[in-house]
């Protein structure tokens, strides 16, 4: 576990992406420089549809960007790889297969024996609480639990990267509490880095070392805020005064004029 | 009439508006569930009196040769059926015509779902794949396979590998439709997510692409075994030599009506069967695919 502390830094440079040609031509990412230290958690925070999501197709390697270049511990990103975990916004379990055979999909693909993927998808998944739904397919679990298998599906493969596209927007507001402590501490444990995309302020303020504040598409970074809130993080901090005024603060910086014209009324 | 029974025996945890609903008419639930099988059991009578009624009526225009539109004067009576029926177990050779036509069925329907369900993941993963087989395909398509038959007959040296290419056409494109649209129809996040997960591209075909395009491919194949069926019985009456579309001509011309009668409720039982055994299977390698289930 401590191999990979040194591991997971994450470098953009001047990175566009286009979609489409011609008339239809859009860009959704232009000049982005961005450095992500090894362990680090930050989080990517912009308006609906500015592109954010775009920042980590990229990073996983299924968006060829345009222009400028993504490193991954020097490497050069080109396609998708097992060192870059993914996590979308919706699960991506495979409906076919069930909880365990799931999470051990990733071992498989790297050849690890049948014994040993067995026993890593069990301890991975009662350390999450879902030791009774081994042999439970996806459909029969509700969106919290899908979630979290999802993320064990992950983490079994013990990823240098996380990177997470809005993975908890569509659970309700408990369930989505639990899982980004579930997330916090499970990052605590085995120090990856994450990229962590999201349009909410709460979320970002809770999880992230560093917020990144992206601008309406095509998206540019606006400002990075560094936050010193202490950790262990718990759920009293989300009420506190010093969080209420750094939400304030990011959402200005967010939402900028349109929050100033929208206020009053 | 299944669904309405099940959801009638379902237990209301979670389905408020039944608890509702439950609450207003204060019908307690076990007396719901007694009531469902006795609904149950009086729906099977009334079916059976329907067929009973029907069968009676049949009966009635035959003895009576009614003729008013339909000619029932040479339309064997239900009776008459079931005493050829009863003839058949002394019948060795209609054993051998039903053993004719489902060897036919067999190797026809296997061919044919071995190469369009192969073909059909090539075209629908592959963009040179459709680019290159799909367009012959397309104009072979809307060709009915009934519509091979002289061809088929030149084609082939013996009327017997004939009537297994017919069989075959009739099975081919829905099951290569339906694979192509099952495979076209996977959610991309789930490829993209066999690839983070360090998947190579054979290790996506056949962890992904196989297994997302399953529920499509056994509907094709349920809807294969049926044209094949058709397929089949229409060029055992044109061409064939023992089948059991052959037997229905052959007891058309020899005069034989009951047995005419016979041979389409024998089709009929077949193409029933066959398509029961097809989705037994699919259920078995299908044990997540649960059409009608909400999650969770």
């Amino acid at each position: 576990m401590t191999q990979t502390a040194s591991l997971g830094a994450i470098a953009l440079h001047g990175v566009d992406v286009h979609f489409g040609e011609g008339k239809t031509a859009v860009q959704a990412l232009s000049g982005i420089d961005l450095k992500i230290a090894p362990g680090e958690f930050v989080s990517i925070l912009g308006p609906s549809g500015c592109g954010k999501s775009t920042i980590i197709g990229a990073l996983a390697g299924f968006t060829k960007v345009s222009a400028g270049e993504l490193r991954v511990d020097a490497e050069r990103v080109t396609a998708p790889g097992p060192e870059r975990g993914v996590v979308f916004q919706q699960h991506t379990l495979f409906p076919w297969k069930t909880v365990a055979k799931n999470v051990e999909f990733g071992l498989k693909m790297r050849g690890v024996g049948k014994a040993e993927r067995e026993r890593k998808a069990r301890d991975i998944l009662s350390s999450m609480g879902l030791s009774e739904f081994l042999a439970h397919y996806p459909h029969q679990l509700s969106g919290g639990m899908q979630q979290r298998v999802n993320l064990a599906r992950v983490l079994v493969n013990r990823p240098r990267v996380i990177l997470m596209d809005e993975p908890f927007c569509s659970l309700d507001a408990q369930t989505r509490l639990q899982m980004q402590e579930l997330l916090l501490s499970l990052w605590h444990e085995l120090h990856m880095t994450v990229v962590f995309v999201t349009h909410e302020v709460d979320e970002a303020l809770f999880l992230s070392d560093r917020v990144v504040v992206l601008t309406q598409r095509p998206a540019r970074i606006k400002t990075e805020v560094r936050l010193e809130l202490p950790r262990p993080r718990t759920r009293d901090l989300l009420t506190s005064p010093e969080f209420v005024t750094l939400k304030r603060e990011l959402l200005e910086l967010l939402l900028g004029s349109a929050f100033a014209s929208t206020s009053p009324s | 009439m299944e669904s309405a029974v099940r959801s009638a025996v379902a237990p209301p945890a979670g389905t408020s508006a039944r608890a509702a609903a439950e609450a207003t008419l204060s019908v307690p639930l076990a007396r719901v569930a007694q009531g469902s099988v006795s609904r149950r059991l009086r729906s099977v009578a009334i079916g059976a009196l329907s067929i009973g009624l029907w069968l009676a009526l049949w009966q009635l225009a035959s003895v009576h040769k009614w003729n008013f539109f339909f000619r029932f004067e040479n339309i064997p009576a239900p009776t008459e059926v079931a005493a050829a029926f009863a003839e058949l177990y002394a019948a060795p050779k209609f054993a051998a015509h039903v053993g004719n036509s489902v060897r036919r069925i067999f190797l026809g329907f296997s061919l044919a779902a071995g190469l369009s369900v192969v073909l059909g993941l090539l075209i629908g993963r592959f963009r040179v794949a459709a680019q290159s087989l799909f367009p012959p395909l397309e104009i072979l398509r809307p060709i009915p396979a009934v519509a091979w038959i002289p061809l088929a007959i030149l084609l082939f040296s013996s009327a017997e590998q004939s009537m297994v290419f017919i069989t075959f056409i009739g099975a081919f494109f829905p099951i290569l439709l339906s694979t192509i649209h099952g495979v076209e129809g996977i959610d991309r996040r789930l490829v993209y997510a066999s690839l983070t997960l360090g998947a190579g591209p054979f290790a996506v075909f056949r962890e992904v692409i196989l297994p997302g395009a399953l529920p499509s491919i056994v509907t094709g194949l349920s809807i294969g075994m049926g044209t094949s069926w058709f397929s089949l019985v229409t060029a055992e009456m044109i061409s064939g030599q023992f089948g059991i579309g052959y037997y229905t001509w052959e007891a058309y011309t020899l005069q034989q009506y009951p047995k005419i009668v016979l041979g389409m409720i024998t089709i009929g039982l077949l193409g029933m069967g066959s398509s029961f055994l097809i989705k037994w299977v699919g259920r078995r390698f299908m044990p997540w695919f649960k059409p009608d289930a909400s999650a969770a």
